[in-house]
C-alpha cells in the first residue's frame, strides 16, 4: 500500500473543523476579556466604573470608596463568575462525552444535587467532627464535602446506566431523579435540625448565587476547579475515543478505565467546587457544549477548552443581568440561568427527540 | 502470527465456545464461518481481547492480555459489525478518531487517502450520521485502516480483525472491501474475517476455519472446507457446491466485476 501523499500546508481537510475550533478559541478569548471588564464596570453602585476602571488598570491611585468596590467586591466577585462559569460548563462537556448523551448535565442529572448535599452536610454537621480535623480542613470543609458528594453520585448514576459499555438514557435520568429525590430529602432533613445561624448559611448558599463572593471563599473553591481544568486536556482524546464506544475506544488505544476515572474525577471537583461556592445554578453545562458542538464540531480537544472560554463569559453576562435588571436590588444568577437555560433545553428537545431514544 | 489455544467462552451459565483453538498467518486473509449463533462473533471477540474467555491468545508472540490498549492498537485494527456514534462528527473526523493512538498521528493525508480506498472520496464534509447503513460501515472501515495503515512494519505484520465486513453492503461494495482486505494480506498484513456470504469466502480466503455449536468443525484451505458433507453438516442444511440450478436466474459474485458495464 502506497504511503498517502503529503497535504499542502494552508489546505484544509473537507470535514476537519480544527482550524474553525481554533480561530473560535481566539474570538471567545476576545469576549470573555469583554465580558470580565464589563463586569469590573457594571453595577449597583450607582456610579459607572469604567472611568475608574481604566485609571485603575493604568495605575493611578483611586479614592477609598472606588477601591473597595472593585478591588474587594467587583474583582472576587468576576473571578469566581468566571471559575464557576468555565468549571460547570467543562463539567458537563466532560459527562456529555463520558455518558456518550448531549443530556448529561451535572444540575440535570442529580451530581449537582450530590455536591449540595456535601456541602449541606458540612455546613450542619462539620461541627461534630473532632477539633483537629476541623482545623486542618478549615475553609475547605465545605467544597471538599461536595467534592465527595459529587463524586460519589457521579459514580453510582455511571454503574446505575452503564452496562457492557452502553449507556441508557432513560436509566441515567431516572437514576438522577431517584438519586436527586434522596438526597433532597436527607438535605431537607438536616435543614431541619440546623441552628439559625446554620440556616442563615444554607439560606444564602442554596439561592444560585455568586454575590456573596470573596477573596477567601475565591481561595477555597479555585484548586479544585484548577485541578480539573489541569486535567480536562489529557481525557480529551480518550472522550474522542469513547464516541465509538467502550470497546471500540480500547481498540483504538485509549486507556478506557483510566480516562474514565479521570472523567469522574474531574467532574466531581469541578461541579463540587462551583457549587460548594454558588450553590445550584442550571443550564450552563448543558447550553455552552451544546452550541459549541453546532459551531465545530464535539471534538472534545477543542470543545472542552471552547467550553470553559464561554462557559466563563456566559457566567459572567448573566450575573451582569443580574445586578442591574432590578438594580439597586439584585436577582439570584441561578433564576437568569433558569430564563436562558430552560427554553434552551426544549428546544434541543424538540430538535432531536431522538436522543432519547438512544 | 496469531494463535489462540484453548479458548472457552462463557456467557452467564451457557458455554458458547468450547476449547476452541485457531491460528491465522500475516500475509493470508483466514475467514471464520458458521452458522448463526455458532460462536463466530465471539471468537472474534475472544481473539481480539473483547470477550472475557480462558486460554491463550498470542498476537505477534505477545500474550494479548498482558499488552496495553495502545500497544495492540499499534498493530491491529478492530472493525466491529456495527459501530454507533454518539456526537455529530463529520465523516472525516470518525476517520480521525482511527489516528487517537499516535502510532500513526498527524499524517492527516492518510484521511483522504483512506476514504478514497473504501470508495468515499468526497464524504469528508458530510455528517457520519446522515449516511446510509452501508456508507457508514465504510466510513468505519476507513477509520480502522488509518489506524493501521501500513500492512507490515519492522516491528512485525500488522493485523485487520473484520466483523462481518460486507453484511451491510451492496454486491460492487463487498467486492470492493473484499479487495481492500485482499490487499492488505497481499501486502504483508493478516485479516482475520467472521463471514457471512460462503461465496465471497470462496473468492476471498486462504484459510477458513468452519465453526458450528461453538467448536471448530476444521480449518483448512477452502477447497477443503466448502464441500458439501462439511457444509451440509456444519449449517444444518444440504448444499451442493459448484452446482447451477436447472432453471431460474442466479448472480455469483464471482462473475461480477466492480465499475464495468
Amino acid at each position: 500500500m502506497a504511503m498517502a501523499t503529503e497535504v499542502p500546508r494552508g489546505v484544509y481537510l473537507a470535514g476537519d473543523r480544527s482550524h474553525q475550533a481554533n480561530r473560535l478559541t481566539g474570538a471567545l478569548l476576545v469576549v470573555l476579556v469583554a465580558a470580565v471588564l464589563a463586569s469590573l464596570a457594571i453595577g449597583a453602585s450607582g456610579t459607572s466604573l469604567w472611568s475608574t476602571l481604566w485609571a485603575f488598570l493604568r495605575g493611578e491611585d483611586l479614592s477609598l470608596r472606588d477601591r473597595v468596590v472593585l478591588w474587594d467586591i467587583r474583582l472576587p466577585r468576576t473571578l469566581m463568575g468566571a471559575l464557576v462559569g468555565a468549571a460547570l460548563a467543562v463539567s458537563g462537556a466532560i459527562m456529555q462525552g463520558l455518558f456518550r448523551n448531549p443530556l448529561a448535565d451535572p444540575g440535570l442529572i442529580g451530581v449537582s444535587a450530590g455536591a449540595g448535599f456535601g456541602a449541606i452536610v458540612a455546613i450542619v454537621l462539620g461541627g461534630l467532627l473532632p477539633l483537629a480535623l476541623q482545623d486542618v480542613l478549615g475553609y475547605y470543609l465545605v467544597p471538599f464535602a461536595a467534592f465527595l458528594g459529587s463524586w460519589a453520585s457521579t459514580i453510582i448514576l455511571y454503574r446505575v446506566s452503564t452496562r457492557k459499555g452502553h449507556t441508557s438514557v432513560a436509566t441515567m435520568l431516572l437514576a438522577g431523579i431517584a438519586l436527586g429525590a434522596l438526597t433532597g430529602a436527607i438535605s431537607g432533613l438536616l435543614v431541619y435540625i440546623a441552628d439559625d445561624a446554620q440556616l442563615r448559611t444554607l439560606t444564602f448558599w442554596g439561592m444560585g448565587s455568586i454575590a456573596g463572593a470573596t477573596w477567601s471563599k475565591l481561595l477555597t473553591a479555585a484548586p479544585l476547579m484548577i485541578v480539573a481544568f489541569i486535567a480536562a486536556p489529557f481525557i480529551a482524546k480518550g472522550l474522542n475515543g469513547l464516541a465509538l464506544g467502550e470497546t471500540a475506544a480500547s481498540h483504538m488505544g485509549i486507556a478506557v478505565q483510566r480516562t474514565k476515572n479521570t472523567a469522574i474525577l474531574a467532574v466531581a471537583a469541578a461541579v463540587g467546587s462551583a457549587v460548594a461556592v454558588s450553590g445550584g445554578i442550571g443550564f450552563v453545562g448543558i447550553v455552552v457544549p451544546h452550541l459549541l458542538r453546532l459551531a465545530v464540531g464535539p471534538d472534545h480537544r477543542y470543545l472542552l477548552r471552547n467550553s470553559a472560554l464561554l462557559g466563563a463569559a456566559l457566567l459572567l453576562v448573566a450575573d451582569i443581568i443580574s445586578r442591574v435588571v432590578i438594580a439597586p436590588a439584585e436577582l439570584p444568577i441561578g433564576i437568569i440561568m433558569a430564563v436562558i437555560g430552560g427554553p434552551f433545553f426544549l428546544w434541543i428537545l424538540l430538535r432531536r427527540r431522538g436522543i432519547l431514544d438512544m | 502470527m496469531l494463535r489462540a489455544e484453548n479458548i472457552t467462552v462463557h456467557f452467564g451459565r451457557r458455554t458458547v465456545l468450547h476449547d476452541v483453538s485457531f491460528d491465522a498467518k500475516p500475509g493470508a486473509l483466514t475467514a471464520i464461518v458458521g452458522p448463526n449463533g455458532s460462536g463466530k462473533t465471539t471468537l472474534l471477540k475472544a481473539i481480539t481481547g473483547e470477550a472475557s474467555h480462558d486460554g491463550q491468545v498470542m498476537l505477534n508472540d505477545r500474550d494479548i492480555t498482558s499488552a496495553k490498549p495502545w500497544e495492540l492498537a499499534a498493530i491491529r485494527g478492530v472493525l466491529p459489525q456495527a459501530t454507533p456514534l454518539a456526537f455529530p462528527f463529520t465523516v472525516s473526523e470518525v476517520v480521525r478518531l482511527g489516528l487517537i493512538s499516535g502510532v500513526t498521528a498527524d499524517q492527516a493525508a492518510i484521511i483522504p487517502a483512506a476514504l478514497s480506498r473504501v470508495g468515499l472520496t468526497d464524504y469528508g464534509a458530510r455528517f457520519y450520521q446522515e449516511l446510509s447503513g452501508g456508507e457508514q460501515q465504510r466510513v468505519q472501515l476507513a477509520r480502522v485502516l488509518a489506524q493501521v495503515w501500513e500492512p507490515i512494519s519492522e516491528a512485525g505484520p500488522h493485523w485487520l480483525f473484520l466483523d462481518e465486513p460486507v453484511s451491510a453492503l451492496d454486491i460492487a461494495h463487498q467486492l470492493q472491501v473484499m479487495k481492500i482486505a485482499r490487499d492488505f494480506a497481499n501486502a504483508g498484513g493478516g485479516v482475520v474475517a467472521v463471514m457471512h456470504d460462503l461465496n465471497l469466502t470462496a473468492m476471498f480466503a486462504d484459510q477458513i476455519a468452519l465453526i458450528s455449536d461453538g467448536r471448530i468443525v476444521a480449518q483448512s484451505t477452502p477447497d477443503e472446507i466448502l464441500t458439501n458433507d462439511l457444509l451440509s453438516r456444519a449449517y444444518n442444511c444440504a448444499v451442493q457446491v459448484n452446482t447451477p440450478p436447472p432453471s431460474g436466474t442466479y448472480i455469483l459474485p464471482q462473475m461480477a466485476t466492480m465499475g464495468a458495464h
